[in-house]
Parts: C-alpha cells; sequence; structure tokens
C-alpha cells in the first residue's frame, strides 16, 4: 500500500503535479532541526521544572459572551434585524511569572450588537502586551490603560460593555525613583475599532507625596501630595484651506491635601487651541478646572465639589465624534444611579462647556435609637446642578468661538438633581430602601433632541427584601416617573427570588402608562434567569428593552428598542 | 527518480515525528499543568489608599491569616449589600478565622472623591483602596462587581465568587472554615 503511494507521488513528481524537494530543503530540514531541538529542551525543561518545582508562571483570564436573537416588534419601535441573532464576545489571557507578564484579548462581534457602534465588525486581537516590573521600573510594550490625575488631559481605559476602548499601543514606562514619588511616560496611537486612530499621543506625568517622600514631613498631621503632567498629541495637517495646528499641548496639575477627616482635592488643565469637529473648528484654548472636598467620620460622610469645564474636548484625531479617541476623560459631577427609572434621564458632561456643583452627606443613625431601630438607619442626600457656561460670542464667531467669564454661571440649566435615599433594616429578614428624587434634565442639550427642552421628573422608588431563610430571598422593585414633558409618566414593578448562592430569577414590567399618545402606552415587560457557581455567571433574559440611553462610569451609549433573548456567560479562569 | 525517494521517506518521516513530538509536548505540557494545578497568586498592581497614597497590591498582609477582596463601587448596589452583610458578621468571622477583608472601589474620577465619606458613613471596618482605572481590576480578570476573592494564609488565590445575592456570604464563611480545616492538617 504504501510503496504504491510512493510510485504514484513519483509518478506526480515526475509529471510536475508536486514539486520537487529543491533546495529550499536545507532551509527546512534545518527549521526541522530546530523544531526537535525545540521540542526536546521544552520537554527537558518542563520534566526539570516540575521536578525542582520551578515557577512556570501561571495563565489566567476572563471571558464574556453575550448573544441576542431579536424579534421585531414595531410597537416599540425594534426594527427587524436581518440576521436574528448578534454576537459580543472577548477572551482575555494573561501569561505572568514573576516579574513578567503578557496578554492579549480576542473580541468577536458576529455582527456586532444594536446599540453598539456597526464599526466592531468581524475578529481579532485589538489588545496585546507584554510588561515586566520590578520595584523601580515597570514597562509596557503593545496596548496600555493609564491616567494622570483624574484624567482630565489623559485617561485611556475600557469599558467593554459600553463598547468603550481608547487603549494607547505603544510604551508605557513608570518609574519610582524614590518612596513617594512616581514618574510616568507614554507614547502611542490609539485604538480605533479594530484599527488605529489617525494621531499620536505622548504624555508625561509626575507624582509627590510630600510626607513620604521626606523624613522630616514623615510624622506631620497634614500630608500633601503634588501632581502635574502633560500630554500632546501629533496629527498631521491636510487641510487645504485652514492652518490647523498638528501638535496640541495639554498640562494639568494638581493638589490634593489630607488631614485628619478633611480631604481636599483640585486639579486645573490648559489645553491649547485645538480645532475639532467637536468645537466647531474654533481656535480657542481650553481649561478645566475641579475642586471637591470632603469631611468624614464613623457614621457621617460629607462631600462638597465643583467644577468648570471650558473647550476641553481631547481627541487624538480632530475629526472623531463621539466616544472615541478620546485623550481625556471628563467626569460628571451627577450622582451615578442605581435604579432603572432615576437613570432614564442620565445626565453627560458636555465637553464643550459647562459649570457644575454637587454635595452630598450620608449620616447613619445608631442601632439602638429611636429612629435607628436595631440595625440603624442610613440617610443619603445628594443634590447637583450644572449650568452652562456664561458666554459671549465673537464677532467672528468663527475663529475664537466665544469670551466666558471663568466665574461667572451661564443661564441655561442642563441638569439639577435632587436626591434623598434611605436604607433601612427592619429586622433580620426585612431590608428596604427608599428613594424621592427631582430631576431636571436638558434632553435638548445632552441629547441634542428637538423639540424638547428641559424635562422635570418627580420619582419615587422602593426596594424591598425579604429573607424567607438562609438561601431564599425575594425582593420586589416598584419604581414610578412623574413627568408631563417627553413621553410622559412612567411606572415600573420587579419581582427577583434569589437562592444563594447559584440561582435567581426575575419578572419586571416597566409600563409607559403616562404616553400623551395612546399608541405608545406600551409595556416593556422581562424575564430573566440565572446561574452562578464561582466566577461563572450564565444568565438569560427574555422581553423588550425600552429605547434609551444606557450609561455605566460616566459614559452612554443610545440603545435602541429591543424584543428577543438575551444569553449572557461570563467566567474567570 | 529514483534521487527523490529518500526525500519522500525523509518527509514522511518528518511530519510524522513532528506529530508525534508535538503531541508529546502537548501532553506533557498538560499532565504538567495538571499535577501542578495551584492556586493563582496575588498580581502586583498599584492602587490608591483613601489618603491618596500609592499602594502595591503584593504587599496586602495579613500575617499568613486568610483574606477576603471584594470589589465593590458606590453606585454599585448589591456590592453595598454583599459589604454590608459582611460588616454584620464581620467581627465573628475575624475573631473565628482571623480573616481580613479588602474592599476594591473601582469608583473613577465622577465618584472617588465620594469613596472615603461613603466608607464612614456606612461605618465600615474594612481596608478600602481605589482602583479608579481598573489596573487591579483587570489583573484579577474581573468581569462585573461585586466580585470577591478568598485568599488563603499564602495569599493564593482559593475560591471566587461573582454577582452577591443574599445569603451568599454563607458559602463564604464555608470556605473559610474549609481553609482553617486545612491548615489545621
Amino acid at each position: 500500500m504504501v510503496k504504491k503511494l510512493l510510485q504514484k507521488k513519483i509518478l506526480m513528481h515526475q509529471i510536475g503535479l508536486i514539486s520537487k524537494p529543491s533546495n529550499l530543503s536545507i532551509f527546512q530540514s534545518f527549521n526541522f532541526l530546530i523544531n526537535l531541538l525545540f521540542s526536546v529542551l521544552c520537554s527537558l525543561f518542563i520534566n526539570y521544572s516540575s521536578a525542582q518545582n520551578l515557577n512556570l508562571g501561571e495563565i489566567h483570564g476572563n471571558f464574556q459572551t453575550d448573544v441576542q436573537f431579536y424579534n421585531p416588534d414595531s410597537a416599540i419601535g425594534a426594527a427587524p434585524v436581518p440576521q436574528k441573532m448578534l454576537e459580543n464576545s472577548f477572551l482575555n489571557v494573561v501569561y505572568t511569572n514573576g516579574k513578567f507578564s503578557a496578554g492579549l484579548r480576542y473580541e468577536s462581534y458576529l455582527n456586532v450588537m444594536q446599540g453598539f457602534d456597526p464599526r466592531y465588525k468581524g475578529n481579532g486581537l485589538p489588545y496585546r502586551f507584554a510588561s515586566f516590573k520590578n520595584e523601580k521600573l515597570e514597562v509596557t510594550v503593545g496596548n496600555f490603560y493609564e491616567q494622570f490625575g483624574t484624567g482630565m488631559i489623559f485617561r485611556t481605559y475600557e469599558n467593554w460593555g459600553l463598547g468603550y476602548d481608547n487603549s494607547l499601543e505603544g510604551i508605557k514606562i513608570k518609574l519610582t525613583p524614590h518612596k513617594g514619588i512616581t514618574l510616568k511616560g507614554v507614547i502611542g496611537k490609539q485604538r480605533y475599532f479594530f484599527d488605529y486612530g489617525d494621531g499620536i499621543v505622548r504624555g508625561a506625568d509626575g507624582e509627590i507625596n510630600l510626607n513620604e517622600t521626606f523624613v522630616k514631613l514623615a510624622e506631620k498631621k497634614t500630608q500633601i501630595i503634588l501632581g502635574g503632567s502633560f500630554v500632546s498629541k501629533y496629527q498631521a495637517d491636510n487641510d487645504p484651506i485652514y492652518i490647523l495646528p498638528e501638535n496640541v499641548g495639554a498640562m494639568a496639575g494638581r493638589l490634593n491635601i489630607i488631614r485628619g477627616k478633611i480631604n481636599f482635592y483640585s486639579e486645573y488643565a490648559y489645553k491649547i487651541n485645538d480645532p475639532s469637529t467637536i468645537n466647531s473648528f474654533i481656535y480657542k484654548p481650553g481649561q478645566s478646572l475641579l475642586v471637591q472636598t470632603s469631611y468624614s467620620q464613623k457614621g457621617l460622610g460629607i462631600t462638597l465639589a465643583a467644577k468648570r469645564i471650558d473647550n476641553m474636548s481631547f481627541k487624538s484625531d480632530r475629526t472623531a465624534t463621539g466616544i472615541f479617541l478620546d485623550i481625556n476623560y471628563l467626569s460628571s459631577l451627577t450622582r451615578q444611579q442605581t435604579y432603572n427609572l432615576a437613570s432614564m434621564y442620565s445626565y453627560a458632561t458636555q465637553a464643550n462647556g459647562e459649570m457644575g456643583l454637587m454635595g452630598e452627606i450620608m449620616y447613619k443613625i445608631k442601632k439602638d435609637s429611636k429612629l435607628g431601630g436595631k440595625y440603624g438607619m442610613l440617610i443619603t442626600f445628594n443634590y447637583s446642578r450644572t449650568n452652562e457656561l456664561n458666554k459671549t460670542l465673537l464677532p467672528d464667531s468663527t475663529y475664537m468661538g466665544y469670551e466666558s467669564n471663568f466665574f461667572k454661571v451661564g443661564k441655561e440649566t442642563y441638569s439639577q438633581e435632587c436626591n434623598l435615599e434611605i436604607n433601612k433594616k427592619f429586622s433580620s429578614k426585612v431590608k428596604a430602601t427608599f428613594a424621592y428624587l427631582y430631576q431636571e434634565y436638558n434632553k435638548a442639550v445632552v441629547q441634542s433632541a428637538a423639540n424638547v427642552g428641559i424635562i422635570y421628573s418627580h420619582i419615587g422608588i422602593l426596594d424591598l427584601s425579604y429573607k424567607i431563610n438562609d438561601e431564599n430571598t425575594i425582593r420586589t422593585e416598584l419604581q414610578h416617573l412623574y413627568t408631563k414633558q417627553d413621553n410622559g409618566s412612567w411606572a415600573m414593578g420587579l419581582l427577583e427570588y434569589t437562592i444563594a448562592p447559584n440561582y435567581f430569577a426575575a419578572v419586571s414590567d416597566l409600563y409607559n402608562y403616562g404616553n400623551e399618545n395612546e399608541d405608545k402606552r406600551l409595556h416593556y415587560y422581562s424575564i430573566s434567569a440565572g446561574y452562578m457557581k464561582d466566577a461563572l455567571r450564565i444568565s438569560l433574559s427574555y422581553g423588550r428593552q425600552r429605547a434609551g440611553v444606557f450609561c455605566v462610569g460616566g459614559v452612554c451609549r443610545n440603545v435602541p428598542a429591543s424584543n428577543g433573548l438575551l444569553v449572557t456567560i461570563t467566567d474567570s479562569f | 527518480m529514483i534521487i527523490s525517494v529518500p526525500f519522500i521517506i525523509y518527509y514522511k518521516l518528518r511530519t510524522m515525528i513532528k506529530n508525534i513530538l508535538s503531541l508529546l509536548f502537548i501532553c506533557q505540557l498538560s499532565i504538567t499543568a495538571l499535577a501542578q494545578e495551584k492556586n493563582h497568586k496575588l498580581p502586583a498592581v498599584d492602587v490608591k489608599t483613601l489618603d491618596g497614597k500609592t499602594f502595591n497590591t503584593a504587599n496586602f498582609d495579613n500575617g499568613g491569616k486568610p483574606i477576603i477582596i471584594d470589589f465593590w463601587a458606590t453606585w454599585c448596589k448589591p456590592c453595598v449589600k454583599e459589604l454590608n452583610a459582611i460588616a454584620e458578621v464581620y467581627e465573628e468571622w475575624e475573631k473565628e478565622t482571623g480573616v481580613k477583608v479588602i474592599a476594591i472601589s473601582i469608583d473613577d474620577a465622577r465618584n472617588m472623591a465620594k469613596v472615603g465619606p461613603f466608607v464612614n458613613g456606612e461605618s465600615w471596618d474594612y481596608d478600602v483602596y481605589i482602583d479608579s482605572n481598573g489596573d487591579f481590576k483587570r489583573a484579577m480578570n474581573v468581569n462585573n462587581v461585586p466580585h470577591t476573592f478568598l485568599l488563603n494564609g499564602n495569599k493564593e488565590i482559593v475560591w471566587q465568587h461573582n454577582s452577591y445575592s443574599e445569603g451568599d456570604e454563607k458559602e463564604l464563611l464555608a470556605e473559610l472554615k474549609k481553609l482553617k480545616a486545612v491548615k489545621k492538617n
């Protein structure tokens, strides 16, 4: 049989069907030898190391897949999806061995789920890195995430669930030359879906903790931390008409003073002129200031913050829009909401300009007091307000744009919120959260929505849980949003049953009963169930999802209405 | 024609040996991996203390006793519930097992300033650190919060759990007790 095959092959060689092994084979056999040698060496090494119990390093990672099956549902405005099902997944794998680590993330979008940017298309490895670290030095090559201060001029991070990833690919160096001193340097190009943005980003940051650095100050009650950074982006100017700055620099300084229960933090940033699509190509420089103070002791926490942002959108491509190619991060001062109806009108920072302030007080009424009962009671009050900048348009508004008085607040309200939340445990079985919110939300500005001005809403929430026994708990959420604007009032009910530590099931309905248009008084029902074990979590949910803005950690994306089954699997290993 | 015969044999042999070798290599790798299946060590990443100091996670220490690491955020209701549930029994657990709870807040610049007042407001006695850009979260492969890890006395991860439902702390305590039992043996 073998002979026959051989003869056949030889025949094929003769008639030229298979290329003859030629001189190339010398190279190939060399390759083969190398392979052989490598395999033997590896086997030896493994045997040796297992015998010696040498550290081979570790492999770990995590995984998530979201698969959504879509039903067309014209009532809620969910258009048919030609693929019927869409999928978003990723897998992170990291290898670490002592001071060395390397990793990559595989991402798959076949096709990307609705509500994400369709430019996430297909599969790829948009994240890979290698790094080593010792006490004084850390070097990372490949993709990395980093933040200077609060991120006012530089922050790269990812939030896969929101389709947000502005990692830099390049080199990052972190130095700790002396206790209390950290120096960082970064250079790279930003991730743009499965490609890179046009610009190059360079930056450096230094931070010094005076008390840690200088022995004399070590015992002082007042702690001072100072920081400063400089970031610059380069993008060629190919514009036929305008002369655009190819190098745009931004600098920031920060100060943190801590004394006992008081913590003061302030950061200021300045950016030279940076005409871009976001600021309508004006040549005005940008600046931003954040001041926050907190006082806290056991049972009491107070936070006050104020900020001013003026023309601070900073992207590595001047033509980029949306949540892509951001070099900096401008956080919002509004409270980050937990409940569905409270987050229906979520404010997002206006990078072109805003002035805001926020105050929050948390107070825990002690156990065994009249109000506190057996377990105590926690009261949280939060107030926040954001307005436009005071702006005077310049005669040639296309060049410098406008003038603005630094300390004057503009008239138009962007958002305002009063929020009172009470958490109380009544007995070992019953826990409750009550919340009342008053919100003003400028939809015209935040979502660039026409025909809608400010939405005034009152929201009430009751979250009640009853622990049947050690494993079984039943929880209900009742929420109501009252407004005369936009889509009118909403009500929501949720019932959840959990069996610790492995199972949960829930049903919910969101009802837009107050819609002026009777045909749009719709129910958004949903049922879900899940299984958890260790790091594994599998969940299924079926139902309708309303169209809206979905936000986590200050980044928001628009989610269209949908109807169907969503399967999510997450795991870590 | 005759010249090509040895080449073909050589090729055949080469592929065969190569296949066998790679198979062996894979087998050996997996066997070694299985034989050596050990718990992950704590990664070394910089986080911040509540008073703004940089702290390396490799320096988390509880003098050879177990550590619980809990990833949370001020806006995450189940996280706060879990930390409150543990707070109620923390003293007991400490006495019984010597365990220490380290709470890692993943709040970013938006809520960072609130973390200290929040922890005090809740009257928690945990060691709290801020991981505002998710460096430690990524190094620990955390998908969502809350995510809880249990570390043994050698600071190796022996158990983890994602999400929180009321009563989950019971499983955590059982795992803690298992550690104690192992130590006794």
